[in-house]
């Protein structure tokens, strides 16, 4: 039929869902590695427990890359002033995981040296018990980290950056 | 048997500087007084003991104790296969050894870390400066009167 006027398809969507939508399935992990867990982690992205099934395979080497900020192992009072100052370098917006009891609460070491759980520093999204935690712990907690990223309204933040801290 | 003979002869050799001698569970063991020590390592240093090693440079609080602070040094000989563990008393209010530096390159930094976790001081210390803690800390973390739970955050903490 000649007087059929051809449209593209659309969907419609709250601007809030598309862009939660986006950003839980393509996060960018920052993988520091600061003690034991890192083994756990770095098991997470091989091929058995294959992170990437979630859309975070690739771990990046420089936090300018990466929105997710996985904190995995013990602070010392000596790092926290690193660790705040590459958080401050990666680009809004962007999660942090803390990942083992010593980035939760200093864990077994509450000693003159280690910081007692990287929250006092950086605004800790998720909390991941264990020490070391599982790589199953560790991708529930990235999995709980996407449904809480689901939830949040980025749109809200256009106009205050800091509305989600 | 070796044990007892160079406890022998140090007790001979120093008889002021050399406080006690003993060989528990086998481990021969002096207790010198403060000032010897210049005069003791070199002479374990030589033959016949040539003591080469320096195993490791400690230090332990008693705080009950009226010369609070206890040096603890382990040598070792290589030619003779043989350890001695070498102790001093040191009262906190002259808190100052004398420093091994010359005798063992590796006593530079195991006297920086007796430092900084105890507040020992060390005379001719070509370096003397904190070892693991931050330039800003305050006190000595590993004396038994500094608070359990007590931070010295480098940075401002949230909330």
């Amino acid at each position: 039929m000649s007087d059929r006027i051809e449209r593209p398809p659309f969907v419609l969507a709250k601007l809030d869902q598309l862009i939660t939508w986006s950003q839980k399935n393509s996060l960018w992990p920052f993988g520091s590695g600061l003690a034991c867990c890192a083994i756990e982690m770095i098991a997470t992205a091989a091929a058995r427990y294959d992170i990437a099934r979630f859309g975070m395979e690739l771990f990046r080497a420089s936090p300018r890359q990466a929105d997710l900020f996985i904190v995995a192992g013990t602070v010392t009072n000596k790092m926290a002033p690193i660790i705040r100052r590459l958080w401050e370098q990666m680009a809004d917006p962007k999660w942090v995981v803390a990942m083992g009891n010593c980035a939760v609460s200093g864990g077994p070491f509450p000693t003159y040296a280690v910081l007692q759980g990287v929250d006092r520093i950086l605004p800790v999204d998720i909390h991941i018990a264990g020490c070391p935690p599982t790589p199953q712990g560790l991708l529930n907690g990235l999995l709980l980290l996407q449904e809480r990223i689901a939830k949040s309204h980025p749109t809200k933040e256009i106009f205050n950056p800091d509305a989600r801290r | 048997m070796e044990e007892t003979t160079i406890l022998e002869a140090l007790k001979r050799r120093f008889p002021k500087g050399v406080v006690d001698a003993s060989a528990p569970l086998g481990d021969a063991t002096i207790v010198i007084r403060k000032d010897a020590l210049l005069e003791i390592i070199p002479f374990l240093k030589e033959k016949p003991y040539e003591f080469a090693m320096l195993l490791d440079l400690t230090c332990v609080d008693y705080p009950e104790r009226a010369e609070r602070f206890e040096m603890v040094y382990h040598l070792f000989s290589l030619a003779a296969n043989r350890r001695l563990r070498i102790k001093l008393s040191v009262p906190e209010d002259a808190a100052v050894v004398d420093s091994l530096v010359r005798f063992w390159k590796n006593a530079d930094w195991l006297e920086r870390e007796v430092f900084d976790m105890f507040g020992v001081r060390f005379a001719g210390h070509p370096d003397l400066r904190r070892l693991f803690m931050n330039d800003g800390f305050v006190g000595h973390p590993l004396r038994k009167d500094y608070p359990l739970r007590k931070r010295q955050p480098m940075i401002p903490l949230r909330k």
